[in-house]
């Protein structure tokens, strides 16, 4: 990334950018969330769940894997766009088990805060009903894929930040899973303080003994609603 | 008792026995210990154990030194590797609108009855296994099948029985084939013949010319100019999208890096398309040709051809072509006594995924890995084949190009309209008296294709496969040309009595099933795509669930990630648009009818409980 500053706008308010940024770190930097999931910062970018997706100099493509060029035009907090958005967050609900009264991770899942945030009331889309394996064979995390939303954030952590390529997917399609080098979770080089184990955006991947410690309404989307840490930051108002 | 030693070699028991391991190996070594030839690797492992087990995965990440779940993560991709043992005979029936349309049903369940297979597993001897596949290219001769790798086309249910009965007769095993080499047994049926079916050859792509006069054509012009002449003969790309041809080179050969390939995607997956099939068989010497030329344009000297896995029985005739190119000096090194001119030509078998036809997907795929398509920026002729500037194109694609060199691009330019210049192949298959290949020049109308084809009575087409649209008779007035109706050439043509809705559910079916996965809204929706259309096939939708359905199909066609999302909401969309009427026809006048009948819902308990419910609106 070199220091050659680059304006683009978002939604009509013009921002600086570096060159090689993408357009969601660009406008991370900026203080404009753009929704996304699969994305996270520490990692490379995948592009799986598209939710990022903006309207960029006219076409529509995500955030996070599009490099930010000089006078680049971005439509991001569009009622268009959201509606889209809010469409893949019900897909991805109904494509898994997500029961949010009962998980640990509610509250603190990026998921469900996306669904409060672009103001999901509740599925409209059938549910799938999928058979999914849950691995509990590992001392201290236990893997449930009944809440994998296929996002690879741990495939990408364990393979670029722990060195170890613990999980992959297998399988294609609606037939994806997440799957892991060696026959169990258990079996594997997997250890607790890995950073594949702290990046899981939704309830899949989980420290066990350390379930619902924090009480209700102290979790970080209890607060304020996802996204709120990056408008904070913001450094040109808003129009 | 070689037979004997075979069969146990080809076990391949869970836990990898160390004879395996070093059989393994052996193939790992074969490919040089490259990660990136994991295809060929595996495809090797496959051919000789009938599948590729979890010991398998293993030894090969082993062999490698990479580790099981990236090889795990390629193998469960491909649809023509299977973790489990497939029958000693695996046959895969090419499942479409058309095959069924020609008897494919039946067809299937004659193979059922004969070998004892019920569809979709392996007969109790573990003889047969008998499955529907993805459309295997052979829309003009279906019904059609593969069996084990070897297609047979034509089929009717007498021939099933007489299939199974001759492949029981046969030699109880052999020796593991030549990796490649199609088995014996099944190449020797009468059925395993695939006709070219060429109906109308064109002034362009079928004329006889030299092998070579292309290539020689283009050693007087400097790189820069071939590629001038093909912006001039303003050629575009065969396989449907339509970018110009010339243009893609120019940004390719100015991309900086350390080497340019070149890539030819003879990955001809599109339901109803089947002309590059008969390209490679009829006249791959031009095709060669025009990669031979593209080399000499983009400096490239390394090219491949990635050719569908269902395509596998052209391996060993290409090879030929190569080996004799190679002879003649039109290939290898100082290409026609050109000092420096050094080009080769690389084979990659697919295995079975029709969105590795997408161009990123390919190279992913030619890389060893699953066939997800990549985002862009970078575009492949930046960063492409082992992150090298890359071009793709298109078999056909390659064939004009030969052609622009010995005739010129005035000449090329002449044919067709502005927008669309030269000729097209188009496969036409369904309900027409002369299914086959035709060489149209751009422009012709639908209704002049549908007489030539013999199908004056066609009550809609499917034009460019599943991801294309579904035109109606207001509509046969247009013209075949990038500017109006596109086509990468498959017509699909049905006649009266035929559904639009039944065979956008085929094609929605298809959608779900080659979905790569990698985004959510192509890999959920396709799903969810499918249930809705379902519900209103099943007459228990109403207008709400097809404005629904409509609102899920704009946003799966918006926010995917790749072509193969942007278009699998097409075969509802495009019949939603041109035949409301087939829609209106099938709704319920309520307000909300929910998706699963009572019945349905209880099925599971009844079946638990072993009882039934009592109707308590008949008496008892």
């Amino acid at each position: 990334m070199s220091d050659a500053r680059i304006s683009l706008t978002v939604d009509g308010t013009q921002i600086q950018a570096l060159e090689g940024q993408s357009v969601i770190q660009a406008c991370d930097a900026a203080g404009v969330y753009v929704p996304r999931l699969c994305y996270h910062p520490d990692l490379p970018p995948a592009g799986h769940c598209r939710v990022c997706s903006c309207r960029i100099n006219g076409r529509i493509n995500s955030a996070c894997v599009t490099p930010v060029s000089q006078g680049m035009v971005v439509e991001n907090d569009t009622p268009a766009l959201n509606s889209d958005r809010r469409v893949i967050i019900e897909m991805l609900f109904v494509e898994g088990y997500h029961l949010c009264p009962t998980c640990e991770k509610s509250g603190d899942c990026e998921l469900q805060a996306l669904g409060y945030r672009l103001g999901m009331a509740a599925p409209t889309l059938p549910y799938l009903w999928p058979q999914r394996e849950l691995d509990a064979t590992h001392p201290e995390i236990v893997l449930d894929r009944n809440r994998c939303i296929l996002c690879s954030r741990c495939i990408r952590a364990s393979r670029y930040e722990d060195g170890k390529s613990v999980f992959g997917f297998e399988g294609r399609g609606i037939h994806m899973r997440l799957t892991v080098d060696g026959s169990a979770l258990g079996d594997t080089a997997m250890a607790a303080a890995d950073k594949a184990a702290h990046v899981c955006p939704v309830g899949c991947i989980l420290i066990k003994r350390t379930g619902f410690r924090t009480p209700s309404g102290h979790h970080r989307f209890d607060k304020a609603p996802i996204g709120s840490d990056i408008e904070a930051v913001r450094s040109v108002p808003k129009t | 008792m070689m037979g004997t030693g075979a069969r146990e070699l080809r076990e391949d028991p869970a836990a990898a026995r160390p004879e395996d391991a070093v059989l393994i190996d052996r193939i790992v070594a074969e490919f040089g210990r490259d990660r990136t030839r994991l295809m060929d690797i595996v495809q090797a492992v496959q051919h000789r154990w009938g599948r590729v087990s979890a010991a398998s995965v293993r030894a090969i990440a082993q062999s490698l030194g990479i580790h099981a779940v990236e090889v795990e993560d390629m193998v469960s991709f491909y649809s023509f590797f299977s973790r489990e043992r497939k029958g000693r005979f695996h046959v895969r029936l090419s499942k479409t609108p058309v095959s069924l349309m020609k008897g494919a049903a039946k067809v299937a369940q004659a193979f059922a009855a004969a070998s004892g297979a019920a569809i979709g597993t392996a007969s109790p001897d573990g003889e047969f296994t008998i499955e529907w596949t993805s459309d295997i290219g052979m829309a003009d001769q279906e019904p059609s099948a593969l069996i084990n790798g070897t297609v047979v086309t034509a089929l009717s249910p007498s021939d099933a029985r007489s299939i199974i009965a001759a492949l029981r007769a046969a030699p109880a095993d052999v020796d593991p084939p030549v990796f490649r080499a199609p088995d014996p047994r099944v190449a020797a049926l009468p059925q395993a013949r695939v006709a070219s079916h060429i109906m109308k050859a064109g002034p362009i792509i079928f004329q006889r010319r030299r092998r070579g006069d292309g290539v020689r054509a283009a050693l007087g012009l400097s790189p820069e100019s071939i590629i001038q002449e093909i912006i001039k003969a303003k050629l575009r790309g065969r396989g449907g999208a339509g970018f110009p041809t010339g243009l893609k080179w120019k940004f390719c050969r100015k991309s900086p890096g350390q080497q340019h390939y070149l890539i030819c995607n003879a990955d001809e997956g599109e339901p109803g398309t089947f002309k590059d099939r008969v390209l490679l068989t009829e006249a791959p010497d031009v095709v060669f040709d025009g990669m031979t030329i593209a080399a000499n344009a983009l400096g490239a000297q390394s090219g491949l051809v990635y050719l569908r896995g269902e395509y596998a029985y052209l391996w060993k005739t290409l090879q030929t072509v190569l080996e004799n190119r190679r002879r003649l000096g039109l290939l290898g090194s100082n290409i026609c006594g050109c000092e420096g001119f050094d080009f080769d030509v690389r084979i990659q078998l697919g295995a079975g995924a029709y969105v590795c036809g997408e161009e990123s997907a390919l190279i992913e795929s030619l890389e060893g890995k699953r066939g997800a398509p990549r985002d862009r920026p970078p575009f492949p002729t930046e960063r492409g084949y082992l992150q090298q500037p890359t071009a793709v194109d298109n078999v056909e694609s390659f064939a004009c190009v030969a052609r622009i060199m010995e005739n010129g691009s005035d000449w090329f330019a002449s044919f067709g309209t502005r927008e669309s210049t030269g000729t097209k192949l188009l496969s036409v298959s369904g309900d027409c008296a002369h299914p086959g290949i035709y060489e149209v020049p751009f422009g012709i109308t639908v209704n002049e294709l549908l007489d030539q084809v013999g199908a004056a009575d066609a009550e809609f087409v499917q034009m460019a496969g599943p991801s294309g649209q579904c035109v109606a008779p207001k509509d046969f007035g247009r013209r075949i040309a990038y500017e109006d109706l596109a086509t990468g050439g498959s017509v699909m043509v049905f006649g009266p009595g035929r559904d639009v809705l039944e065979v956008a559910s085929l094609f929605t079916e298809f959608f779900i099933h080659e979905s790569c996965g990698w985004c959510a809204p192509c890999r959920v929706g396709t799903t969810l795509l499918g249930r809705g259309l379902d519900k209103i096939l099943k007459h228990r939708g109403t207008l709400e669930d097809v404005t629904a359905l409509e609102e899920l199909a704009n946003t799966v066609t918006r926010m995917s990630r790749c072509g193969l999302g942007q278009t699998a909401a097409n075969p509802i969309l495009t019949t939603m648009r041109n035949f409301p009427q087939v829609y209106e026809a099938r709704l319920l006048p309520y307000q909300f009818v929910p998706a699963v009948t009572l019945e349905e819902a209880l099925a599971v308990a009844v079946k638990v409980q072993g009882r039934e419910p009592v109707d308590e609106t008949e008496p008892v």
